[in-house]
């Protein structure tokens, strides 16, 4: 976790109905008012949750995070009623409104910072949606892998056990005996030698008259009863009889549908437009027009997508028209070149002297990795349904941000944030694309010229190529070996930093290391993808180690242990995934097994990969992952994300590919995007190890390592390195080769002093 | 005016003829639980039984529904109760985001009607025109095992948990 000083600043009170309401502000650090309100890394931080105890001895948990499928709402809960002695079966929760009053800044600090401790926050090299949303203050996002290490530890535990603590006060000072001899359990209050019990209800209101402890006792480990039980999600249910209303699926009286179609090149602007063909198409409202785009209201969807595909907008120039994916990759290539010749690399992070140990070492290596741009490829195509009338706006939708989309809308409309109200829904799928606001700031504006309330739905394709993508990337590795073949030196250049700040460094125990950037801007729009810098960093830095272990003549996991003497909690996972693995065993001709170890988000995964190449292909028959985030709180929950996290790495690192062309995104649907599906999905087992350390995250970390794991499995099967994802781009059809040598030399290029 | 028998209603509708089936149970309907993904049958989102069988409605136009038996996510289920295969959906806790889980359903349960014992390749054959991007598939197909007469031998994903102890971690729990 970072270093935060915290500070818990809890209220209470009785609400209508008598029901007990018990808040935690978590404030973390210092105030520093005078500080502007652009600069989040020294802003207040805020995680504020509530629990409400009706007179129906129901436990509600209100929670700042919203749901797109991992399941951090339940798990928030199962805290919350843990330190409360809850009865499960009496919880339920709620996602708290996009209102100030339930800002999560902290986690917003946390999202995509890792919990780590910053100043990088305003880096120059942090564009696009985070920077957005950092700047505006208005934070309730759910990302960074950070519900339960943040809200769930320092504001829904400490919500339940303040709780708990002022109705055991309350039943003492009624039942006139000391507070120590109160037992809480599943909802209910007791005395054991008075004979004396009470729903937490009856005790509800005189609970709110106290006042709250400043510093509640949390429970130890062996003191859950909630936590660390898989117990079944709360969101499920609806989910599997389509009740479950998603942002799409709102229904506001009067609304039209509209159809987008933005400038292809991002950055374009809309010069003009021939609306006549479209306003004469049947059902057709209006068509709207917009700085970047152009839309069609009309009474259906369908009609509103024909109309907008019958416009021929034109588009302005732009610096990037020509841009292409080979001119953006050369273009990282001259800026890292540049940098390196004029001795002004980024420091990213240095330890002794690894350029002059690669000068003078006893032989070296030398690589290029490279990853593509990524789209997020949610099921749910973005929308957002908006009304403005009488100076307000309402917005329906489903979002990582709420109460950013509601500041955002409201500056983009000219109104003031109180006039904004946003009903957040569970999400198709976040991965942190409905981190961002672009949707929702189209529909308030379309809803506000069509002057009906519109619901917005993006086209697949529109969402394929208007997305905030995972950046392309490329890193440059040298490493240096002694005459006994122990790796001494790590040099590793790499493009553009966002963050979590420590993705692309190793736990490896490398004397000399030099690791640092060269910025390339381009213009296609960052946004942070699953794992975000990790995505590509894992697949780099995982994938050069394992060439270290070849080029070593060790074998990749014992050279990978060998060298984190000093790092137990990796070491451990590490262990474990290549014991559930069976890493020993030989392989058989045409398979490999490939392994990767990645930290994030404060959370360690093993990924053990298994293989089988032939002139058909590559197939991942089986993954085994090892996982330590310190506790899980609820295991199947934890395995189910991690089971996620991989399937989307994988799909990622088999297929995963947006190229650009003249300026615009090539891809367009799932036939030239394609995804895992269930014929490709290997089988996944999942090793929780509980190791007692403070809490990680568990909805990314699951994805940097199956890449990596991948592509040395391959080349465990093969003898080719997969240096480029994603691996459809490589040529499998050749023979493969049928010795059970598991590691086989690779050329070095030798180098001299 | 057009005639859909929906669910077991019979419902007019009055759209152009060539309205994909998915926009007209979306927006004329209001039966919501079936899912736009992609509109071009890549996906498996808005699957839903025809006659019986699954089909993409998002590129079946509803004139060609006419005088089918049309069932969506939201009639589904037996005599009020959940359908066998959406309680195996909630004892597997397949659902992640749970959008492309109607369309997985209605094509987990046409295979069913169809062979109610399926092994694996029948299974993965069936189900590999839905996408599930939280990537829940092996659950997808513990699930379907679950209903399947008589239940296979399970041979998917597996969890453990481990403890530190002494003589470094020991297992705790398996299954």
């Amino acid at each position: 976790m970072g270093k935060w000083t915290r500070r818990g600043l809890i209220t209470a009170g009785v609400v209508a109905g008598g029901a007990l309401a018990v808040g935690v502000a978590i404030r973390p650090g210092h105030r520093v008012p005078k500080l502007s309100p652009l600069v989040a890394g020294e802003g207040e931080q805020l995680i504020n949750t509530w629990v409400l105890i009706g007179s129906d001895n129901i436990v509600t948990a209100i929670v700042p995070h919203s749901e797109m499928g991992q399941g951090a709402q339940t798990a928030l809960a199962q805290m919350l009623a843990d330190e409360l002695d809850a009865d499960w079966n009496l919880v339920r929760f709620s996602e708290a409104p996009a209102e100030d009053e339930f800002a999560n800044y902290a986690v917003g600090r946390g999202f995509i910072l890792g919990g780590q401790t910053f100043p990088g926050l305003l880096e120059p090299t942090i564009d696009g949606a985070f920077l957005q949303i950092t700047k505006a203050l208005h934070l309730q996002i759910t990302g960074g892998s950070a519900s339960i290490r943040a809200t769930g530890l320092h504001g829904m535990r400490m919500a339940g056990a303040a709780a708990r603590e002022m109705l055991a006060a309350a039943a003492a000072e009624a039942w006139n005996v000391p507070v120590s001899e109160i037992v809480t359990q599943n909802s209910v209050l007791s005395h054991a030698s008075s004979g004396k019990s009470a729903p937490y209800a009856e005790f509800a209101a005189a609970a709110g008259a106290n006042a709250p402890p400043v510093h509640p006792t949390l429970k130890t480990t062996d003191q859950f009863r909630i936590m660390g039980k898989s117990v079944q999600r709360l969101d499920i249910p609806a989910k599997v009889d389509g009740s479950a209303k998603f942002g799409i699926d709102v229904v506001v009286p009067g609304m039209k549908y509209a159809a987008i179609q933005a400038a292809p090149v991002l950055g374009a602007k809309l010069k003009s437009v021939d609306t006549a063909a479209a306003k004469a198409m049947p059902g057709v409202h209006s068509v709207v027009e917009l700085d970047e785009a152009v839309a069609v209201v009309a009474d259906g969807w369908w009609q509103a997508k024909q109309a907008v595909a019958a416009l021929s907008p034109i588009w302005t120039e732009t610096p990037a028209d020509g841009a292409s994916s080979d001119s953006i990759y050369a273009g990282f290539k001259q800026d890292m070149d540049k940098a390196v010749a004029e001795g002004k690399e980024e420091e990213d992070l240095s330890k002794g002297d690894a350029r002059g140990t690669l000068k003078s070492a006893h032989r070296l290596i030398e690589a290029v990795y490279k990853v593509p741009y990524l789209a997020h490829a949610c099921m749910e195509p973005m929308n957002a349904t908006a009304l403005v009338a009488d100076g307000k706006c309402e917005i329906w939708l489903g979002s990582q941000n709420p109460l950013g989309t509601k500041h955002a809308v409201a500056g983009a409309l000219g109104l003031d944030a109180d006039k904004v109200t946003v009903h957040n829904h569970i999400m198709g799928g976040g991965f942190g694309r409905r981190a961002t606001d672009d949707t929702s700031l189209q529909a308030a504006l379309i809803a506000s010229k069509a002057g009906v309330p519109v619901k917005l739905i993006w086209s697949r394709e529109e969402d394929m190529r208007h997305d905030h993508y995972r950046p392309a990337a490329t890193s440059v590795f040298r490493a240096a070996f002694d005459e006994s073949g122990a790796v001494i030196a790590w040099e590793n250049q790499f493009v553009d930093k966002h963050e979590p700040k420590e993705a692309p460094h190793i736990p490896y125990d490398v004397p000399n290391q030099f690791i640092h950037f060269a910025n390339s801007p381009t213009h296609v729009r960052f946004g942070p993808w699953r794992s975000v810098d990790h995505s590509q960093h894992g697949f780099f830095t995982e994938g050069f180690f394992d060439e270290v272990a070849t080029a070593a003549g060790k074998d990749p996991f014992e050279l990978r242990r060998e060298l984190l003497a000093d790092k137990p909690r990796h070491k451990a996972v590490l262990e474990l995934a290549a014991e559930k693995a069976n890493w020993s065993a030989k392989r058989v001709a045409g398979s490999g097994r490939g392994i990767a170890l990645q930290q994030s988000f404060d959370s360690i995964v093993a990924t053990v990969a298994n293989v089988t190449v032939d002139a058909a292909g590559v197939r991942v028959t089986k993954v085994v992952c090892a996982v330590d985030c310190g506790f899980a709180v609820s295991p199947d929950a934890l395995a189910a994300q991690m089971e996620s996290g991989i399937l989307y790495g994988l799909t990622a690192a088999l297929y995963g590919e947006i190229t650009i062309d003249k300026g615009a995104v090539v891809q367009g649907n799932f036939n030239d995007y394609p995804m895992v599906r269930m014929n490709d999905a290997p089988i996944i087992e999942v090793h929780i190890l509980n190791s007692g350390a403070a809490m990680g995250g568990g909805g990314e970390p699951g994805t940097p390592g199956i890449a990596p794991a991948l592509a040395n499995a391959i080349f465990d099967a093969t003898g080719h390195r997969i240096r480029e994802l994603p691996v459809s781009r490589h040529d499998f059809n050749f023979k493969v080769e049928e010795e059970e040598e598991p590691h086989k030399p690779i050329t070095l290029q030798q180098m001299g002093a | 005016m057009i005639d859909l028998n929906i669910n077991g209603r019979i419902l007019q509708v009055d759209v152009d003829p060539a309205t994909p089936l998915l926009w007209v149970i979306r927006e004329q309907l209001g039966l919501t639980g079936t899912k736009f993904g992609c509109g071009i049958a890549q996906c498996g989102a808005c699957t839903v039984h025809m006659n019986g069988l699954a089909v993409r409605s998002c590129v079946t136009p509803v004139s060609a529904a006419t005088g089918s038996q049309i069932v969506t996510i939201e009639g589904i289920g037996i005599d009020g109760q959940l359908h066998p295969v959406q309680q195996a959906w909630i004892d597997e806790q397949v659902p992640q985001c749970g959008y492309c889980q109607s369309g997985q359903i209605m094509s987990a349960v046409a295979l069913l009607t169809n062979n109610p014992s399926p092994d694996d390749a029948a299974i993965t054959d069936a189900m590999q025109g839905n996408i599930c991007r939280c990537g829940m598939y092996g659950r997808i197909r513990k699930a379907i095992q679950r209903v399947s007469v008589p239940a296979p031998q399970q041979l998917d994903n597996a969890v453990s948990i481990h403890e530190p102890s002494l003589m470094g971690f020991k297992e705790v729990q398996h299954g």
